[in-house]
């Protein structure tokens, strides 16, 4: 039986090497953080900082492996649906907690 | 502008005849894994605001285990790892290979799953439940949340498991095993914010 061919358009397709990049890296990215906070070897604000950007990359290492966003054409759309709903999810937590940390030290 | 009946029905979405309508569905899944990442912006916004309100009971430092938490995020990665590559052997056409590749993902995802819940039924046998405080029923909301979107994942993938055995590879499965990848692959990205945010800094 001939298999139908579909094309990854809106998800892309992978390659084991992208996988297995994508798969190492991650590791990497989540023993470092944890590795950071257990150790408690350096100071807490460079935790914290270690923390927030290890995160980052990692994040940005799932969609670029995993869910294959990248700015071709093919995941234009994605990629704008995306930077949309970070605006949106800036505003709501960024906003929650602008205004409810400003009511807590009003209200002491 | 002629919008006939023959063109009406090229666009059925249970029968997708053309890659183009996989396209599409693969789009419109990827909006409605947007607006999922806006409801756990919500629930995260409310962890933000609630986290550190303990009313005297336990804190983080007092109730999360690292090392617990690590092995279950590995679980995670390791399964997003066999989904991937759950994708490439569907792109071959490789039958057994999928198959396998959704069973260890599932075994995987499950034994995250266990994890979680085992941490949950430990914290309410102990009195801290999401009951206990503002944290704790923030907590529970949060990591319930991603939980019950793992349940639904793994639900899904038994399903797939049937029908890429019963149906073979048709477009439409393909299609869905597609996005199925593409839901798991999303889990784990939100689990990443929640193991840095809830777990990690919770204990420093």
């Amino acid at each position: 039986m001939e298999q139908p061919q579909i094309d990854g358009a809106g998800a892309g397709r992978g390659s084991f090497k992208s996988y297995g990049t994508g798969f190492l890296l991650s590791i990497v990215l989540t023993v470092i953080p944890f590795a950071l906070v257990m150790s408690g070897a350096l100071p807490r604000s460079a935790i914290v900082f270690g923390l927030l950007g290890a995160a980052i990359v990692q994040m940005m290492v799932h969609l670029h492996y995993f869910l294959h966003l990248d700015a071709s054409s093919a995941a234009r759309w994605n990629l704008l649906a995306l930077a949309f709903t970070l605006l949106i999810m800036f505003i709501f937590v960024g906003g929650s907690i602008w205004i409810m940390f400003n009511l807590n030290y009003r209200m002491m | 502008m002629t919008t006939d009946a023959s063109t009406i029905d090229s666009i059925d979405p249970g029968q997708p005849e053309h890659s183009d309508t996989v396209a599409i569905q693969a789009f419109g899944f990827w909006i409605y894994l947007m607006t999922d990442l806006v409801l756990f912006a919500a629930i995260f916004a409310t962890y933000a605001v609630l986290g550190q309100n303990y009313v005297g009971g336990p804190t983080g430092k007092d109730l999360f285990d690292l090392p617990y938490a690590f092995v279950e995020t590995m679980f995670l990665l390791f399964s997003s790892a066999t989904c991937g590559l759950v994708m490439l052997a569907m792109y071959k056409g490789k039958k057994g290979l999928v198959l396998t590749g959704l069973a260890v993902t599932f075994l995987l995802g499950l034994g995250f799953i266990a994890m979680e819940i085992n941490e949950f039924h430990r914290m309410i046998l102990d009195g801290n439940g999401p009951e206990r405080s503002a944290f704790l029923s923030a907590f529970f909301t949060l990591v319930g949340t991603h939980g019950a979107h793992v349940i639904f994942g793994l639900i899904w993938m038994a399903v797939m498991m049937g029908q890429v055995a019963v149906k073979g590879f048709t477009t439409p499965v393909q299609s869905r095993l597609m996005r199925l990848s593409m839901f798991w692959h999303f889990l784990d990205i939100v689990w990443i914010g929640l193991f840095t945010f809830v777990y990690l800094m919770g204990v420093m």
